[in-house]
């Protein structure tokens, strides 16, 4: 148990910045580039099919909650998660930690969080925040996303915390309990470096892993012939919404597992993740790129078929270059 | 993406958007560290978009409301963002049961609890949610 001052830090990503924020408290000195690693966070796919606010989903990610859990497993710190029925119990249960003096992490729609922008308040329900102390009748909140620490109205709270649709969080806290002094940073690395590739080469359907991507490029390339304008611009709008706006350090997460990739091999003293951090950054400004000509073409609200073909091409870039990366990495002498 | 090229593109969405998100970029010494970005003007736009998108379906809504079309019940779900599916499930009801409410008739018709239960999901007075004409 931890009585130490809590101090927040502003990270790219919720779940890879609640983990760093919650492991430094308790002395683990892990950054959120090495903490997304771990857990390898990485990961890409399109559902055509499965309609989000009426876009099909796509995720530069992997689901919610994986980053924070394996981290944990992997570095041997134990942790206490726990749901709820009731309202009234979770934050019963979230002043109780707090009383102890322990920062705890939550799952929450950013909807009711008051102290975001508007602009970014959607109903997305898997965002994590901390909560590290409670003044009066004030949550007192490190939000990683955000740069200074912010307070929140337990009214606001409650209904972040027990917002419906899917996925609900039901007041999903999380907590630490113990630290190991056994944590073995170069297995927890190599074991988030295997995950990876897993996901990334391995699924034997079309919509996860590298596959996705060229899925997308194909979709892409239909558009203008299946969509009205207005609808392929919003295909193709909330496509850089998910690799851009939702807090991914850059490029859909690239360049924060670019970082990972260096921060492991200034660890490990290999030269060869060093490069391959170094590959995957240009693939990150390719990424960029192709955000960038996507944000043109859905701006000109085109029908122009050789756009949407030239969009397709440059997604199809990064397909080939992360297969060829991923493929390097999966061979790796551990 | 170099330390030197984070875009630094301001938003200008909404009200006193300045937050400044954390970004991964390479130093001249080729280290990775983060720097802070006001926006990128791509994903500004697309942003900006998915809020035009909003503004444009509600002020359709509210014309229809003023028509006595609608009920304001449709204005002020999608004024929350909210579709019928997660109105419904908010409301504790089956989705036509909801959408009978969009009916001016039927709407009329609302017990207080009922009304009082809409108007604290979208976070208004029962007296904002049954005035004549939908506040701007």
């Amino acid at each position: 148990m931890s009585e130490e001052k809590f101090i927040h830090y502003q990270h790219a990503h919720c779940e890879s910045g609640v983990t760093a924020n919650l492991l430094r408290h308790e002395g683990i000195d892990i950054s959120e580039p090495m903490a997304f690693g771990i857990g390898a966070g990485l990961f890409f796919g399109h559902i055509p099919f499965v309609k989000i606010n009426g876009v099909p989903g796509t995720t530069y990610r992997i689901w919610p909650g994986a980053i924070f859990k394996r981290v944990a497993q992997r570095l041997q710190v134990k942790i206490h998660a726990e749901k709820f029925r009731e309202p009234s119990k979770a934050m019963q249960a979230l002043d109780d930690v707090l009383a102890t003096g322990k920062p705890v992490g939550m799952l929450g729609s950013v909807f009711y969080l008051t102290y975001l922008p508007e602009a970014f308040r959607f109903h997305f329900n898997a965002h994590n925040l901390i909560a590290y102390g409670k003044e009066s009748t004030e949550y007192l909140i490190s939000d990683p996303i955000i740069e200074d620490v912010t307070r929140i109205a337990p009214e606001d709270l409650v209904k972040s915390r027990f917002a419906k649709g899917a996925p609900e969080p039901k007041g999903y806290m999380y907590y630490v309990t113990g630290t190991s002094k056994d944590m073995n940073m170069a297995k927890a690395i190599e074991q988030g470096i295997k995950q990876t590739c897993f996901f990334m080469l391995s699924p034997p359907v079309p919509w996860f892993g590298n596959k996705a991507i060229f899925l997308l490029a194909d979709r892409i390339k239909s558009y203008p012939k299946k969509l009205p304008p207005r609808k392929a611009a919003q295909y193709v709008g909330n496509v850089i919404r998910m690799q851009e706006e939702i807090g991914t350090g850059g490029a859909g997460f690239r360049y924060l597992y670019a970082a990972f990739l260096q921060e492991a091999g200034q660890l490990l003293k290999r030269d060869d993740l060093a490069e391959y951090s170094t590959e995957l950054t240009k693939i990150g400004d390719n990424w960029r790129n192709f955000a960038y000509h996507a944000a043109r073409i859905m701006k000109e609200r085109t029908t122009d078929l050789v756009s949407y073909d030239e969009l397709s091409e440059l997604l199809k870039i990064c397909g080939r270059q992360e297969q060829e990366l991923f493929e390097k990495l999966r061979k790796l002498k551990w | 993406m170099n330390v030197s090229e984070v875009p630094q593109d301001p938003r200008n969405i909404k009200q006193g958007d300045t937050l400044k998100k954390k970004m991964y970029a390479v130093g001249d010494d080729g280290k990775y560290t983060g720097v802070k970005s006001a926006g990128w003007e791509a994903e500004n736009a697309a942003l900006r978009q998915a809020w035009n998108d909003i503004d444009e379906t509600l002020a359709e809504t509210e014309t229809k409301v003023r028509a006595g079309q609608l009920s304001p019940i449709p204005y002020f779900m999608q004024k929350n963002l909210m579709d019928l599916s997660l109105l419904a499930r908010y409301m504790g009801k089956w989705q036509w049961q909801v959408k009978r409410h969009f009916k001016p008739d039927v709407f009329k018709k609302l017990s207080a609890g009922t009304l009082d239960k809409y108007a604290r999901i979208f976070n208004i007075t029962k007296e904002e949610l049954t005035r004549q004409n939908p506040a701007r």
